[in-house]
């Protein structure tokens, strides 16, 4: 049942792609402000999944609501009401970084003065004041993937899709990264996060993992390791994704 | 919270939100184009280089032929034929060859491109007989120079021979055979000037290459980054999309024909017959259809280089099929149902007829709404294949 307190509802979502079945009928519900890790081998179907859910993709069956709106019917709603990191770079190289932050603002329809007030503020938050006017291409990877977060969540949504979001930065930008998603749901936005990091698993409130299409475990990370009796959320990957037949893509 | 959704739909009057969103689109896409120094080059070098020396090498007048003389008969009229030939201006005396197949060696190491046998007998023939048989030979490896050689050497052998003859025939008695002479006027193009001929239809090249394949460059560019997989997942609908995308490339269209035109005036006089109003009306037409092209074009590659393979392809075709180099008139009928389908020959048939006889909106009127309905369907064709969702 959609409650108030959901932010993401699936059921039996599936999506084939021809014979072959990328999201096999998979079921699960995120709450309203929960950090919700969606881990899974490549290959296993996370980010068709993803795309779903952000109203890229239309499933073949099942059903679907992402903050309140239906995943066939409503995805201008949806749009309107996420925010999306994909795991390739997606802001614009060749704007400057207040250019991208006021572009990406500007198509989700801020005030001019919303715009300008923020960005002064995520600037400063984000020690950038210095570089606001310089080409995204110029800086390091690790502000630029702190960058593209901050203007993911920057008109406000509800949700926020994060694919990979760490892929390829450093441990301690890594650190700061999550430290900005924990503040990020402490202001009440929902976070979907896909990562082959496992010490990042450990940050979620709750993960599912995807073994071929379908999720063969969703729980707390410490209920997780607890079933599967072993230490850490890495056993815990392996046990579940050594059982895959798919060959990883 | 329940309604924060519906508050906020509330809150956005639509329209006002998708002239906001359009505007936020063309900003960005401004920026990156005056920020490419690749396209800034594009914009001013292209049309300069194209314009200022691709006519001088478009010019269909043969010149420098080279001549071989193979000359048996020595004498004062075979000197004055020789000199006749030589003095025309087109041809370049390479030698004079002993024996015919001297002659032929100079062909085959490709020095010569004629050869112009004078027989032994040709004066002595002239004078008795009233007649005389010259041979000629051609290198017909280069089709155009051979033919074009060939002819004006036979045309400039007959005005000889006419003033052999008229200074024979005493004035009274008649002349036995019946000649027609044809005298001709070129119209619109009074001195047959051919730059007047190519400038107009490189420009309508230059217009078709900055519409059709920048704009599908640069939309396939956002696809290769991953940026169009960001708008996909905002609230930007298609319709923005597309012409955040086609509104910069189309007002580059126009600013190319512009600097165009006036090239065209300052480098080489070249001033339109007719209004300019009609050329750039019709510029606004075509450049939409090309810009349907080109968004075609994009939606049927996944990175810059398939798109540039293709483009480089089309662009061969275009130009080849057009008209541009070679009449429509004397292809074959599956050619010319090919031209027919091809933009390029509607922008460059109207050019012509504009700036050498200055047609108005009336006379170009077929031209233009064909033109509009290329627009049309490829724009259609191209919205219907341009998947914001799979």
């Amino acid at each position: 049942m959609i409650t108030n307190n959901t932010a993401i509802q699936a059921e039996t979502l599936t999506k084939r792609f021809g014979d072959f079945t990328a999201v096999d009928a998979i079921s699960f519900e995120v709450k309203k402000g929960e950090i919700f890790g969606f881990l899974g081998a490549n290959g296993a179907g996370k980010t068709t999944a993803m795309r779903m859910l952000c109203g890229l993709s239309i499933p073949t069956s099942g059903k679907a609501t992402v903050a309140g709106f239906d995943v066939y019917k409503q995805t201008e709603h949806i749009k309107r009401s996420i925010g999306y990191m994909s795991q390739k770079f997606s802001l614009y190289e060749d704007l400057t970084v207040k250019e991208n932050i006021r572009f990406y603002a500007g198509i989700y329809g801020k005030s001019d003065a919303f715009i300008k007030e923020k960005t002064a503020f995520l600037l400063k938050e984000l020690h950038l004041e210095a570089e606001a006017n310089k080409l995204v291409r110029s800086l390091p990877l690790g502000w630029k993937q702190k960058l593209a977060f901050s203007v993911a969540i920057f008109h406000e949504p509800e949700i926020v899709f994060l694919d990979e979001p760490t892929g390829g930065v450093d441990p301690v930008t890594r650190r700061e990264f999550w430290n900005m998603i924990y503040k990020a749901a402490e202001s009440g936005i929902t976070i979907f996060v896909t990562t082959h990091y496992m010490d990042e698993a450990e940050y979620c409130n709750r993960v599912s993992i995807m073994v071929d299409g379908r999720i063969d475990a969703l729980d707390t990370p410490a209920q997780l390791k607890r079933t599967f009796e072993v230490r850490s959320m890495d056993e815990v990957f392996l046990k579940l994704a050594r059982k895959a037949k798919r060959a990883a893509d | 919270m329940l309604n924060a959704h519906a508050l906020r739909q509330l809150a956005e009057p639509g329209e006002i939100i998708n002239m906001r969103t359009l505007r936020f689109l063309l900003q960005k896409e401004f920026r990156q184009i005056f920020r490419d120094p690749s396209i800034i080059r594009i914009i001013f070098m292209m049309p300069s280089i194209q314009l200022l020396i691709l006519p001088w090498a478009a010019d269909y007048e043969v010149k420098n032929i080279q001549l071989s003389v193979v000359d048996h008969d020595h004498s004062q009229y075979s000197r004055q034929l020789v000199n006749k030939v030589t003095s025309s201006g087109y041809f370049k005396l390479q030698d004079y060859s002993g024996s015919y197949l001297n002659a032929m060696q100079h062909i085959e190491h490709d020095e010569a491109d004629l050869v112009l046998e004078i027989p032994a007998d040709f004066e002595k023939k002239l004078i008795r007989e009233n007649e005389a048989t010259l041979f000629m030979a051609i290198n017909a490896i280069n089709g155009v120079k051979a033919n074009l050689g060939g002819a004006y050497l036979r045309s400039i052998i007959q005005d000889y021979n006419r003033e052999v003859r008229l200074k024979w025939v005493q004035l009274p008695r008649f002349n036995p055979e019946l000649q027609i002479e044809v005298t001709s006027s070129n119209w619109f193009n009074t001195s047959m000037n051919y730059k007047y001929f190519m400038v107009p239809g490189i420009l309508v090249v230059l217009v078709t290459m900055v519409g059709a394949f920048l704009a599908s460059l640069n939309i396939v560019r956002e696809k290769e980054i991953g940026t169009i997989e960001q708008i996909n997942v905002t609230p930007v609908k298609k319709y923005h999309f597309i012409l955040g995308k086609l509104i910069p490339f189309w007002i580059l269209g126009l600013l190319i024909l512009t600097i165009g035109l006036t090239l065209a005036r300052v480098a080489y006089g070249i001033v339109p017959t007719g209004s300019l109003l009609v050329i750039y009306t019709f510029a606004a037409v075509y450049l939409l259809a090309v810009l349907g092209l080109g968004l075609l074009l994009s939606t049927y590659t996944s990175n810059q280089q398939q798109a540039m393979l293709l483009s480089f392809f089309m662009m061969m075709v275009f130009i080849l099929l057009s008209g541009l180099y070679t009449s429509i008139d004397s292809m074959p009928a599956w050619a010319k149902a090919i031209t027919r389908v091809n933009p390029v020959t509607y922008f460059i048939d109207v050019m012509r007829m504009v700036v050498l006889k200055g047609s108005g909106l009336k006379d170009i009127s077929t031209h233009l709404f064909t033109v509009l309905g290329f627009a049309v369907v490829l724009n259609t064709w191209a919205v219907i294949h341009y998947k914001k969702r799979s």
